[in-house]
């Protein structure tokens, strides 16, 4: 799939920005004044920022408002709703916060469920795409929601996010594991999407169009897998190794936070860009294109 | 949200235009959809006989076409050096004055130092009348580098032939063989046909070396080592012949099988005997005497001897008997392993002969005797430009026919049918005129049918009369003449020099011409006096192609929906084997530009020029434009352009006087007219009474022209006399040796002249190209829809060469014939020939043309095999560069080609790359 | 409208004989000209270097090596085919896309559009794509504008794809009707459904190329006589003898 950067900081800062109001929200992480405000208004500036961003790779954003009406049967739908939810229903434990003005804790919790859903739904839109077989898994929900409250614990300066920040890399890696071989175990060739395996080997002899299209663009995307092995190491060393040092070695504090969530989104942007780059999407069978 | 409320029936359009499609010669009737006076949509005529309603994917793209950022837009004169494309606009008055300025001295002087010559342009019966009215004999059509050999062969040989005047008798045929076809001139009805096979679950079989389209579809296929099919065919008949799988009745009654052949040593020896009225005879089984050859209830006896002079039938046979032709004998050569041979005899034997068919219908024949029904035998072929293309393809052409003929499937129900004006006899054609005088006419028209050597178009001194020496002894049959000759010889003077080249319609400057890169070099070739050696180009093209560089003179064409345009039974129409039938375009849109329809402006230049024709008495125009000449042109008394709607109320048909609402008529009949064969006449055409009778009404003749089919040609054996020494009109020596063995009067086959030549030197693959189905020549590139399908062409190696140089996806390779070398992308393909690499025809384009960026794909990565054909072979230790033709029709031998091969690895693009040709319309931007 | 129709009245799709079509590309044009009328599907780079643009049909090429005989080439077109269980209509975020209810037929409303792509990446078979001048999802409409419209004449109610097929390799129908057309040739040509597994259950079915390659038995076609031994002349008896 093309890694579109409107996609992928959608994804990873929402991701990120919703973990940490998930944790302001649940009251695991305390603050008034000017720290809560920054810290709320770094939650709502990751979350927005990313939804935000979402909107780049619309091709009408204009009517993106009608994006709320399928929620009965559509992830995206759902994830509008649950966003908007989650914002709104945060919005009044954020001012509480910012105020001093007491409102009770469950409110916040509400609120971080729903941020915590709206992720879950976030990690659907891709899960539920069976044509791309990777993505078609529960390790992606698991990854969205791990790097979330990953992302939130280290930026909420949990003293233990490094235990999640470290629980990610044998995540990670497993999810690549098992990643790899999604597109074989879905068991669709060229032979089955033709259906011609049943006269014989099938190979492209022309593709369809000498030109290029949509598809070939937007569905596929080939990665070398030198290039992917790379930077799957460079993803696991800066999204889960050196924050997890940092976090756990370095005196925890503003600056030290601060580098290690810097480091852990470089990761999460490569992370989230191989998820995308390595996806491969069955149409790309018609193209002879399989990736790496 | 609910689904929307959807209109279901929105309005279409405003009006409906029937007119016909122009993107090939197929000419099928199209629909054009105007919406606020602009074409909004174009889809097939239902009503149609071409297309019944489709449409191919150029004829649906045609929107494209008319609206292209290449059309051209106004008449331009050269101002900078030809070829630099610096031009100026000039208005029409000023162009056709300067025209009339080149062209009016060589009237008056020298009538052949004109040489005009038009591509595929469907009106070559106008064109051709308006150089015989100027008295040229340098006139012809694109043929001669197109299928020719497919044309002769099957006129000296069936008096009709393969491109779109027959076709299978789709209904009713159980079994169909295709040699060498990719798409064809009948493109679409040859689809249609395909689809009809299919649906009914008949047999297809491709003769091809390569397995794409058509042959894709086959329910088997012969990947045939190219230029060998005369082996193939000939085996075939050697194995019908061997288990007596001929249709006798057929051979006896209505081909020349049971003539008797002159043995008696001189002049005539060879020839079909003839008795005291000069008549050919035939013995008859029930006498044992001579009887007329078209004598009421005469048996004719296939093995009769007479005299010691025996019949053709036993020529025939004792040649093909010969265990030369044995399947095991040709299977090397052809690449095809023996048995298949066999089993395609066997299978064409069991089709025609197990499972014949009979039509309950009575016909009489020309000898009066009559038929209760007319058995068929439903094994039908159909062949082109992969037979035609090549050295020896008129001979190839000549034994495919015979074997349709032994096997009795012509003109026979499931089997090969004629579309009118065919069947036509040899005889019933014009003999080429060539003889020019200053201010004269020529006499008759230019190109025709050579019966003997007397008919050559030779001067007095022997040498050749017309620039591309077509009617010489190097190609005596050249019935399309010789376009691919044309700028080499006047570029050599050889046979002398012309004046002004006036082209219309044909991209010589690029994909119309072998060696390419040679002949830009001869167009802007200067003497020593610093004058061009060709002195005037006069150009015609509706579009920015590679060509409109070199002229000095454009005339810029309207496109197709913006003139008149009309598809003639004088030339080549759009019949059915039921009906003849032909049709018009007309303006459906104006044009926005300052462009003129070349037909009116031809008829303008020829009144300026004072051409009798073109003039009234007072020396004024006589018509006003192609439309008005398309209506009161007279060709021979009652006999225009069109058959339809004649005589002064319409109600004519064939023959009958002009008639001024003639176009208005074939307007409102959706822009073409048929007229019906009877049903006692749909078969058996040439010996049909009633067939022929119809012929005659419908204007074809004057009389009707009963014939045999030639198995044995006479003319040719005249020509293999010449050169055994016999008569007065002798031909050089050098050529002897070649006449002896190319006009055997019996189809026979010798190895392309490309390939021999080239083997020995290492060029051991053969390479060829195909005609894709959504591209048309080079400009489908223009048309926005059709590049993003087919925008560049690779090279396609087959397996075994993809694995011998280590070819990976991506590489480039340079491919290396005898005369040039290019550098072109590969892709491998494994239903191919193990010996043929080919790839899609005239995709490449030069840099710049077309309005296209200069980057285009078709630019960087496009290439044309063309820079590797030569066309003159290499010299072969006799000092001569014989042409790469037919030496019997001087068909272009394009599949000849032979090369070699190396892997060079990625390349950034394409080799030969050259300069941009300079822009001549604006590049397009948006469409 | 991004909930499934349980069932719809009519099933309505196509049939492509994949032993029948040569690949000509007429219905990618003729799609393309039916449907872009007044610019409903934009080009980019027309003319230029990198041209490309929005099609709702597209004609493939394969080459097929059965495990024995030679190599094959299969020509193959591609477009929506309008799956009972479409994917792409129930990931729809806004109810642009939608299965009508009365025909099966699915479709994109333009007018909701947001243009997010998620539809495209639903559906198994490249079939949607969205046009890059209006940002709006395009995917092939079976000519929903064509077969149930009473401004064209009755027999030209079919897609025009179909209408323009020159081999007739492609049929137009009601699959919900064991007797139409399309319902006939699947059961007798074997019709299938591709990347069955993806359980989107397609209407459109191919039908499988026939056998190839398979020959005549050559031993039908018997030599009259040894003519080396028997010479011409013995041939020539025989062969006339059964005037
Ligand atoms: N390697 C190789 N070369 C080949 C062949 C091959 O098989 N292999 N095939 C050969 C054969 S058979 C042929 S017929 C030739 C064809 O070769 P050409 O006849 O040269 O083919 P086109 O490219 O169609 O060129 C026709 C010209 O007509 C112009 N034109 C189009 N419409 C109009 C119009 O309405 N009016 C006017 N005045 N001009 C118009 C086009 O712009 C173009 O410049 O190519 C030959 N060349
Ligand atoms: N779409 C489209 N239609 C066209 C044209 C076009 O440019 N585009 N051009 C028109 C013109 S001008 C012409 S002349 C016709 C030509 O129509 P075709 O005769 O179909 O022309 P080609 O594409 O040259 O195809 C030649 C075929 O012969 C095969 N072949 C080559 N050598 C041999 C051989 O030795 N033996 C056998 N058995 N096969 C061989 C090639 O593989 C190829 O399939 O098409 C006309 N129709
Ligand atoms: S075959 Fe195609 S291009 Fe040729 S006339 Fe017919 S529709 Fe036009
Ligand atoms: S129009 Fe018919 S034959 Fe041509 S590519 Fe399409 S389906 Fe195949
Ligand atoms: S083919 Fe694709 S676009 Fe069409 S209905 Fe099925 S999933 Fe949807
Ligand atoms: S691109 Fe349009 S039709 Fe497709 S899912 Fe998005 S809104 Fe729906
Ligand atoms: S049914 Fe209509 S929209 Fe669909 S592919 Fe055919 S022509 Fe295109
Ligand atoms: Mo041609």
């Amino acid at each position: 799939m093309h890694p579109a950067p409107s996609v992928i900081l959608f994804s990873t800062l929402s991701g990120m920005g919703l973990g940490l109001l998930a944790f302001l929200g649940a009251g695991l992480a305390v603050a008034t004044g000017w720290t809560a405000f920054l810290w709320w208004g770094l939650g709502y500036a990751l979350a927005v920022g990313g939804l935000a961003a979402s909107t780049f790779h619309l091709g009408n954003p204009q009517r993106a408002l009608l994006a709320f009406t399928q929620w009965r049967t559509s992830w995206l739908s759902r994830e509008a709703w649950a966003a908007v939810a989650a914002l709104l229903v945060l919005a009044p434990t954020a001012l509480s916060d910012l105020f001093d003005l007491g409102l009770p804790r469950a409110v916040g919790q509400v609120g971080a469920v729903l941020a915590l859903l709206t992720v879950f739904t976030t990690s659907m839109i891709y899960t539920q795409i069976r044509a791309v077989p990777r993505w078609h898994h529960w390790t992606t929900p698991v990854l969205f929601l791990s790097f979330a409250i990953t992302g939130g614990a280290m930026l909420s300066g949990q003293g233990w996010a490094w235990v999640c920040l470290i629980a990610l890399a044998p995540l990670l890696i497993l999810a690549w594991r098992i990643g790899d071989g999604q597109f074989a175990k879905a068991g669709q060739t060229l032979g089955t999407a033709t259906g011609l395996d049943r006269v014989g080997e099938v190979q492209v002899f022309e593709q369809a169009h000498t030109a290029g299209n949509y598809l070939l663009r937007e569905m596929i995307f080939v990665v070398g897998r030198k290039h992917a092995r790379k930077l799957r190491q460079i993803a696991v060393g800066l999204v889960a190794v050196l924050p997890a040092l940092i976090m756990a070695l370095a005196p925890l504090g503003p600056v030290s936070v601060a580098i290690a969530a810097a480091l852990h989104l470089g990761g999460a942007l490569a992370q989230r860009w191989l998820f995308f780059a390595e996806a491969e999407h069955v149409v790309g069978l018609y193209y002879g294109k399989r990736g790496s | 949200m609910n689904a929307p409320l959807l209109n279901t029936s929105p309005p279409v359009s405003d009006e409906v235009r029937k007119t016909t499609c122009y993107m090939c010669a197929c000419r099928c009737g199209i629909n054009v959809h105007m919406r606020e006076g602009r074409v909004s949509y174009i889809e097939g005529n239902r009503d149609h006989p071409v297309n019944k309603g489709v449409l191919c994917a150029k004829g649906a793209s045609g929107i494209m076409q008319i609206n292209a950022p290449s059309r051209l837009t106004q008449p331009l004169r050269r101002v900078g050096p030809r070829g630099s494309g610096a031009f100026e606009p000039i208005s029409w008055d000023e162009a056709l004055a300067l025209a009339v300025s080149w062209m009016k001295p060589l009237r008056e002087t020298a009538p052949e130092k004109l040489a005009f010559f038009t591509g595929r342009d469907q009106s070559q019966s106008f064109t051709g009348w308006w150089a015989q009215a100027f008295g040229t004999p340098n006139y012809a059509a694109h043929g001669g580098f197109c299928s020719v050999n497919m044309a002769a062969g099957g006129i000296y040989t069936i008096g009709g032939a393969f491109w779109e005047f027959g076709q299978p008798d789709w209904e009713r045929t159980k079994l169909f063989v295709m040699f060498g076809v990719a798409e064809d001139h009948d493109s679409n009805p040859i689809k249609i046909g395909l689809g009809k096979l299919k649906a009914r679950g008949a047999r297809v079989i491709g003769v091809n070396p390569i397995r794409t389209g058509y042959n894709a579809i086959a329910d088997d296929w012969l990947g045939i080592t190219p230029g060998t099919d005369g082996l193939l065919i000939l085996s075939l008949i050697h194995c019908l012949l061997g288990a007596g799988k001929v249709d006798l009745d057929y051979l006896a009654q209505f081909t020349n099988a049971p003539l008797l052949v002159n043995e008696t040593e001189g002049p005539e020896k060879g020839l079909i005997l003839k008795n005291a009225e000069s008549q050919p005879f035939v013995i008859d089984r029930r006498t044992g005497q001579p009887a007329p050859w078209d004598g009421k209830g005469v048996q004719p006896d296939l093995g009769a001897t007479y005299q010691g002079h025996r019949t053709v039938f036993q020529h025939m046979a004792e040649r093909y008997l010969s265990p030369d032709y044995a399947p095991e004998a040709v299977a090397g050569r052809c690449g095809i392993p023996a048995a298949r041979i066999h089993a395609l005899a066997a299978e064409l034997a069991d089709v025609a002969f197990g499972q014949a068919i009979e039509l309950d219908q009575p016909w009489t024949d020309f000898r009066g005797n009559s038929h209760a029904t007319m058995p068929g035998r439903p094994v039908s072929f159909h062949a082109m430009r992969g037979i035609s293309a090549h050295s020896n393809g008129f001979q190839t052409a000549r034994a495919l026919h015979v074997l349709q003929i032994i096997l009795g499937t012509v003109e026979t129900p499931g089997g090969y049918r004629l579309k009118p004006p065919y069947p036509k006899p040899v005889e019933a054609h014009p003999t080429p005129h060539f003889v020019s005088a200053p201010g004269k006419p020529l006499s008759g028209p230019h190109l025709g049918y050579v019966r003997g050597p007397e008919q050559l178009a030779l001067k007095e001194d022997g040498s050749p009369a017309r620039i591309d020496k077509a009617f010489t002894w190097e190609n005596p049959f050249s019935a399309h003449g010789l376009m691919h000759m044309l700028i080499p010889n006047a570029h050599a003077g050889d046979p002398y020099r012309i004046d002004t080249l006036f082209l219309y319609m044909a991209n010589m400057a690029w994909n119309s011409s072998m060696n390419t890169t040679k002949v830009m070099a001869m167009l802007t070739d200067k003497g020593p006096d610093g004058e061009y050696i060709i002195p005037r180009i006069i150009y015609s093209d509706a579009y920015a192609s590679e060509m409109v560089a070199y002229a000095d003179l454009i005339l810029p064409d309207t496109t197709y929906m913006e003139r008149h345009d009309c598809i003639s039974l004088l030339d080549r129409p759009i019949s059915e084997p039921d009906a003849a039938g032909d049709s018009i375009r007309w303006p459906v849109t104006e044009p926005d530009r300052d462009v003129r329809g070349f037909q009116s402006v031809l008829l303008d230049l020829g009144a300026r020029l004072g051409l009798a024709p073109m003039v009234k008495e007072d020396g004024s125009p006589k018509f006003k434009d192609y439309a008005d000449y398309i209506q009161n042109h007279i060709r021979r008394p009652g006999v225009g352009p069109l058959i339809g709607f004649r005589g002064a109320d319409g109600s004519l048909t064939g023959r009958g006087a002009a008639n001024p609402e003639q176009i208005a008529a074939y307007i409102a009949n959706g822009g073409f007219f048929q007229a019906h064969v009877p049903a006692e006449a749909a078969f058996y055409k040439p010996w049909n009474a009633a067939y022929q009778d119809w012929a005659v009404k419908t204007s074809f003749y004057e009389t009707p022209q009963p014939y045999l089919f030639n198995i044995w040609s006479e003319p040719m054996r005249k020509f293999q006399l010449a050169a055994e020494g016999h008569g007065t009109i002798q031909p050089p020596d050098h050529v002897r040796a070649r006449l002896k063995q190319a006009m055997d009067p019996l189809p026979i086959w010798y190895p392309p002249f490309g390939d021999t030549e080239a083997s020995g030197w290492g060029y051991p693959i053969h390479a060829l190209t195909q005609r894709p189905m959504d591209m048309y020549h080079s400009w489908g590139s223009q048309n926005a829809w059709l590049r993003q399908i087919r925008g560049k062409n690779y090279l396609y190696l087959p397996t075994k060469i993809w694995a011998e140089h280590g070819f990976k996806d991506g590489d480039f390779a340079r491919v290396i014939s005898p005369s040039g070398a290019i550098t072109a992308p590969v892709a491998h393909m494994a239903a191919l020939n193990e010996n043929t690499i080919w790839t899609w025809n005239a995709i490449g384009k030069r840099k710049g043309a077309w309005a296209l960026d200069e980057g285009a794909p078709e630019a960087v990565e496009g290439f044309l095999l063309n820079h590797l054909i030569s066309e003159l072979l290499p010299e072969k230790g006799d000092g001569m560069r014989w042409s790469n033709s037919d030496p019997v029709t001087g068909q272009a031998a394009w599949f000849d080609l032979r090369v070699r091969i190396e892997n060079v690895g990625p390349k950034p693009q394409s080799e030969p790359s050259f300069a941009p040709v300079p822009p001549i319309v604006p590049k397009g931007g948006k469409r | 409208m991004t909930q499934l129709p349980t069932s719809t009245a009519k099933q309505l799709g196509l049939v492509v004989d994949l032993d029948t079509c040569v690949g000509c590309q007429a219905c990618v044009t003729a799609c393309k000209g039916w449907n872009d009328q007044g610019g409903g599907l934009s080009d980019q780079q027309p003319y230029g270097a990198d041209p490309s643009g929005t099609f709702l049909n597209r004609v493939h090429s394969y080459q097929v090596q059965p495990p024995d005989g030679a190599a094959q080439i299969i020509n193959f077109p591609r477009s929506c085919l309008h799956c009972a269980d479409a994917p792409c209509v129930t990931v729809c975020p806004t109810g642009a896309s939608y299965k009508r209810a009365e025909d099966g037929i699915v479709l994109v409303n333009e007018s909701a559009c947001i243009g997010c792509g998620l539809c495209a990446w639903a559906c198994p078979y490249g079939a949607r794509e969205m046009d890059a001048e209006q940002g709006v999802m395009k995917k092939c409409t079976l000519c929903v504008d064509r077969i149930y419209n009473e401004n064209l004449p009755e027999e030209d109610r079919e897609p025009a794809c179909v209408r323009t097929c020159p081999t007739g390799a492609r049929h137009f129908g009601d699959f919900a009707d064991p007797e139409s057309k399309v319902s006939r040739l699947t059961r007798e040509r074997g019709g299938f459904d591709l990347m069955p597994d993806l359980k989107t259950r397609p209407t459109n079915k191919y039908l499988p190329p026939r056998k190839k390659d398979v020959r005549q038995d050559a031993s039908l076609l018997a030599p009259l006589l040894d003519i080396q031994a028997t010479g011409f002349a013995g041939w020539l008896d025989k062969v006339l003898g059964k005037i």
